[in-house]
């Protein structure tokens, strides 16, 4: 970044590592960083203290602030939430950690081994496929939802499981990352001293190229999982059976019926705030292989 | 139950105006005006049935019980708008439409011109089952068509005004019999600080509810067309008048169902809302504090001395295009808009308000109510029930007419534009989208 035309001293070396711009500039920068956290925070602050009230406290007290009684509402609307219809809202919880765990699982080894392909073999119209599925990237999923319907119709496949399983297995990213990061991160000598020694290709990449891709990897992953957890219009177009909902679904539909069960406002909100925590879970949990991978794939 | 409109619901909408755009080429027409022959299943039949009133699993429990051999499945979802009618298109076009659907009066004639709703006028019991239910809910299931019936009804929303009796007693101002009246009671009460009401820009089916009072339509289905008329004289008229309170700042103009609606409710800011019978409960839970203060009369009148009332809200149970079993399907519909213990549990379950005439005589609906200072609310509805217009049709596209109404309410609040401009310009828009949609418009 800083344009020294003479070679540096070894003083103004130690000088300048790490940055050390004028006060001002990082002054503004943490002003312009807090703006944004309080704008990211404040929704789900609020989110933390509407779920510890109940429903006419929602509307009659400080929006931002606890009641009194705060932790025994908070549990008292816990324990409703999942008792109501029998335990529905843990089928829901239950539906998406399936649809996002596993779907996210094997999405990520599809990927992986589709952006392995493309990287480390040579064949015949590899480009075109790539191409493809690069623009794959640019079509949004829920323009595809409808098509979806109609093609699941014709197999007798919707308001089933698969309906919504079988759609997210699919990442035309993770493929882009994989096939990036692949390049990138797994050499040839490797692969040829691995074939020379014996080893399949099948084996080879389980064993030795998915641990130099495991930053990617756990990218990908991620990616799919929140992806997934998020999906709301497939599930809404393929699923009618209360049972087979993920959570954002069983959340919407509740919420559309406030106005005739006014009590489902406290477990829509105390729904949402349980539904984000597998996500914040996953996130913190994976963060450190995540960050390594977004910038790794980016240097060389 | 009724219609609301969230703004969760936007990109739904937008979404289902494409799909029907893409799917919909030539079944725009509805064909088949002839009832279907309607014969019994030999063998047992297993029916899917989607709604979204709350408990209604429990109410068909007591149909399976004693039906052994016509067995109802109940799927629920999120409310019509909010997705549920989207996927019965999508499903009517994949062929797998659930047999039966709940579908609010005003989507009824979207699925009408879609083809999406079976004609079960020559099923058993059906054809002449008109007299059990309340006028106007059967002339929306019929559509007026001879040797025709889409749908069963299955609540109704009778107009009524709840005022707060305290409020108005202290301040010796006089409950409101007439329109009149009423703009003279909402100039005193903003002197008192409060509000006569809040007019609400999103609920455009409550303005028609008004509308449908004064005696206008907004739609009418002739020979050779729709007929669209937002801008007639009562129309107008109604526009004119909450124009006025909008101007002379005598209306709030909160957005309706929010929290700071239901606050304002609560903290005793609105003196009085001109609402369905299910607004009961709305209040109830939206504004626990002021129990025991509220009071029902019949809506104010147009003219002194007359009993007219609007209806805002109900739904009806379809029996949709493609069931294979449309006679048991009929069978399940009819029972359980017309069975009294169905209407009970529904009732307590759902809230709902019966379409069927003696649902009125239900036990719950007998008694006084304590929100009400012991006043005996249903007799109010039942009453007004009986006075609704039976003659008002909705349009094909009330989603659409009701996005365009609301965003020119939104302008006229905004002082930018008037009601009646709202409604002009909802009719020109309504009117492109029947032509957009190949519907044919009478000019």
């Amino acid at each position: 970044m800083t344009t020294a035309a003479a070679p540096l001293t070894a003083a103004e070396k130690a000088h300048s590592r790490g940055p050390r711009q004028n006060v001002m500039s990082r002054a503004a920068a943490m002003l312009v960083m807090g703006v944004f956290t309080l704008y990211f925070l404040t929704p789900i602050w609020w989110l933390l203290v509407t779920s510890t009230k109940t429903g006419s406290e929602i509307t009659g007290t400080a929006p931002l602030w606890f009641t009194p009684n705060s932790i025994s509402t908070f549990f008292t609307n816990l324990t409703g939430l999942f008792q109501y219809q029998d335990g529905l809202f843990v089928k829901w919880l239950v539906n998406s950690a399936l649809y996002a765990g596993a779907g996210a699982l094997l999405g990520t080894i599809i990927a992986a081994m589709c952006g392995y392909a493309l990287a480390k073999y040579e064949f015949k119209g590899r480009e075109a496929i790539f191409n493809v599925v690069l623009s794959g990237v640019l079509v949004p999923a829920t323009a595809l939802a409808l098509p979806l319907f109609l093609i699941f119709s014709e197999v007798n496949l919707t308001n089933t499981y698969w309906a919504v399983f079988l759609p997210s297995l699919v990442s035309p990213f993770g493929v882009y990352l994989a096939r990036i990061y692949a390049a990138a991160s797994v050499p040839g000598e490797l692969l040829e001293a691995a074939r020379l020694d014996g080893s399949g290709e099948v084996r080879t990449f389980f064993t030795v190229s998915t641990r130099l891709m495991a930053p990617a990897l756990v990218t990908i992953f991620l990616f799919q999982f929140v992806a997934i957890w998020n999906n709301f219009f497939l599930p809404l177009i393929m699923l009618r059976d209360q049972a087979l909902f993920p959570v954002t679904l069983g959340l919407y539909a509740w919420n559309s019926q406030i106005s005739q069960i006014p009590e489902l406002r406290t477990y829509v909100i105390i729904g949402a705030l349980v539904s984000i925590v597998p996500l914040i879970i996953a996130f913190l949990g994976l963060q450190r292989f995540w960050s390594s991978g977004l910038g790794a794939g980016s240097v060389k | 139950m009724r219609m609301h409109h969230g703004k969760t619901t936007a990109a739904v909408v937008m979404v289902s105006a494409l799909a029907l755009a893409g799917c919909s080429g030539g079944s725009n027409t509805a064909g088949g005006t002839e009832p279907a022959a309607c014969e019994p299943s030999t063998e047992p039949v297993d029916l899917t049935f989607t709604t979204w009133v709350p408990g209604m699993d429990q109410v068909v429990e007591l149909w399976n019980e004693e039906n052994p051999d016509i067995q109802v499945t109940v799927q629920s979802g999120p409310n019509g708008n909010s997705g549920t009618y989207q996927n019965f298109f999508n499903q009517l076009q994949a062929g797998n439409a659930p047999d039966l659907g709940q579908i609010e009066y005003d989507a009824l004639p979207n699925f009408r011109v879609q083809d999406g709703l079976e004609n079960i006028a020559a099923c058993e019991g059906i054809g002449d089952a008109g007299d059990q239910f309340i006028d106007w809910t059967w002339n929306q299931v019929t559509f007026g068509e001879e040797d025709a019936v889409y749908a069963i009804p299955q609540d109704s929303g009778p107009m009524a005004m709840f005022y707060r009796a305290d409020l108005f007693e202290q301040a010796g101002i006089e409950v409101p019999t007439t329109w009149e009246e009423y703009a003279t009671a909402a100039e005193q009460i903003r002197e008192e600080g409060g509000y006569i009401t809040n007019f609400p820009r999103s609920d455009v089916n409550w303005f028609a509810g008004l509308v449908w009072q004064a005696g206008g339509e907004w739609f009418s289905n002739e020979e050779d067309g729709w007929e669209v008329n937002l801008t007639g004289e009562e129309s107008t008229q109604v526009a004119e008048y909450w124009q006025g309170l909008l101007e002379d700042d005598l209306v709030s103009t909160l957005p309706s169902f929010s929290d700071e609606w239901n606050a304002s409710f609560n903290e005793g800011d609105q003196w009085t809302w001109v609402s369905a019978v299910w607004g009961t409960s709305t209040l109830q839970s939206g504004a626990p504090d002021t129990s025991g203060k509220w009071a029902v009369a019949p809506m104010p009148q147009w003219d002194a001395g007359q009993s007219a009332a609007g209806n805002w809200g109900g739904s009806s149970t379809a029996v949709l295009k493609g069931s294979d079993h449309p006679y048991e399907a009929s069978q399940f519909a009819l029972w359980l808009n017309t069975d009294p213990e169905a209407l009970a549990l529904a009732n307590e379950l759902g809230g709902l308000y019966p379409a069927a005439s003696a649902g009125s005589e239900l036990e719950a609906f007998a008694g006084e109510s304590e929100f009400f200072g012991g006043q005996a609310v249903y007799d109010v509805f039942a009453e007004a029930s009986g006075n609704v217009d039976p003659e008002f049709t909705w349009g094909p596209t009330m989603t659409q007419t009701y996005t365009d109404v609301s965003d020119g309410f939104g302008a006229a609040i905004g002082g930018e534009s008037t009601l009646s401009e709202a409604l002009q310009n909802g009719e020109t828009k309504t009117v492109d989208a029947l032509k957009a949609q190949s519907i044919p418009v009478v000019e």
